[in-house]
């Protein structure tokens, strides 16, 4: 299962709600607001999403997940809207049988998720710019298509 | 011509101040919107990292678009 949130993520609900007596390990990832990127000191972050596609492409990468490494449940929540240094951004929890494949979803989950879902970060930075990540640099930088 | 509805994301709906509008165009495949979109409002972005949905169903650049499309332009993403 996969969410979009407004509100602050509630990580000792979500573990709880992984319970499963078949699990003999649980694996969670959480993404925070650093307070740093490439060298701008940054203050604040934005998430922008398509909550549709977010839905959509994020349940088939949790199902892709469970066809290479067969865990009993997972979830996935990511925030938007404006989030302050230190909070969670991204949270992933994976139960499973085994340790092994606990680790390896929720790896292959925080990996996909980043690179295929339409979600998007703006930088709010210390001195009063912002920019979308990923965004101008590429063009900065001159990566070509 | 075909009437395409086309929505703007994040950077893109910052470059052309719309979150969505309604053009006519010659248009046979995604990738043609999005070059007539870049036209249109300046972007420098090149597709290579951008990804595009038709319809709300993820799309390829050389995904025919058809009238009455519409058809999502997704800069790049940076989730987590």
């Amino acid at each position: 299962m996969i969410e979009v949130s407004d509100a602050r993520i509630d990580t000792t609900a979500l573990q709880r709600s992984l319970t499963n007596p078949a699990a003999g390990g649980y694996c969670a990832f959480e993404g925070w607001v650093r307070n740093e990127n490439e060298g701008h000191e940054v203050h604040r972050l934005e998430y922008e999403a398509y909550e549709p596609l977010v839905i959509s492409e994020g349940e088939k990468v949790l199902a892709e997940a469970r066809e290479r490494f067969p865990y009993l449940e997972a979830r996935c929540v990511h925030r938007v809207g404006l989030l302050e240094l230190g909070e969670c951004a991204v949270w992933i929890g994976v139960a499973a049988p085994h340790r092994d494949e606990a680790f390896k979803a929720c790896r292959y989950i925080i990996d996909e998720i980043k690179v295929r879902l339409p979600i998007w970060k703006k930088e709010h930075y210390a001195s009063g710019d912002s920019g979308w990540v990923n965004c101008e640099r590429c063009a900065a930088h001159g990566i070509a298509d | 011509m075909k009437t395409i509805t086309v929505r703007y994301f994040a950077m893109f709906r910052e470059h052309a101040g719309v979150a969505e509008e309604t053009l006519s165009l010659d248009a046979k495949t995604a990738h043609d919107v999005f070059e007539a979109t870049r036209a249109r409002h300046g972007s420098t972005e090149p597709n290579g990292h951008c990804k595009v949905a038709i319809n709300d169903h993820m799309a390829d650049w050389d995904t025919p678009v058809n009238d009455g499309d519409t058809v999502l332009l997704f800069p790049p993403v940076a989730g987590g």
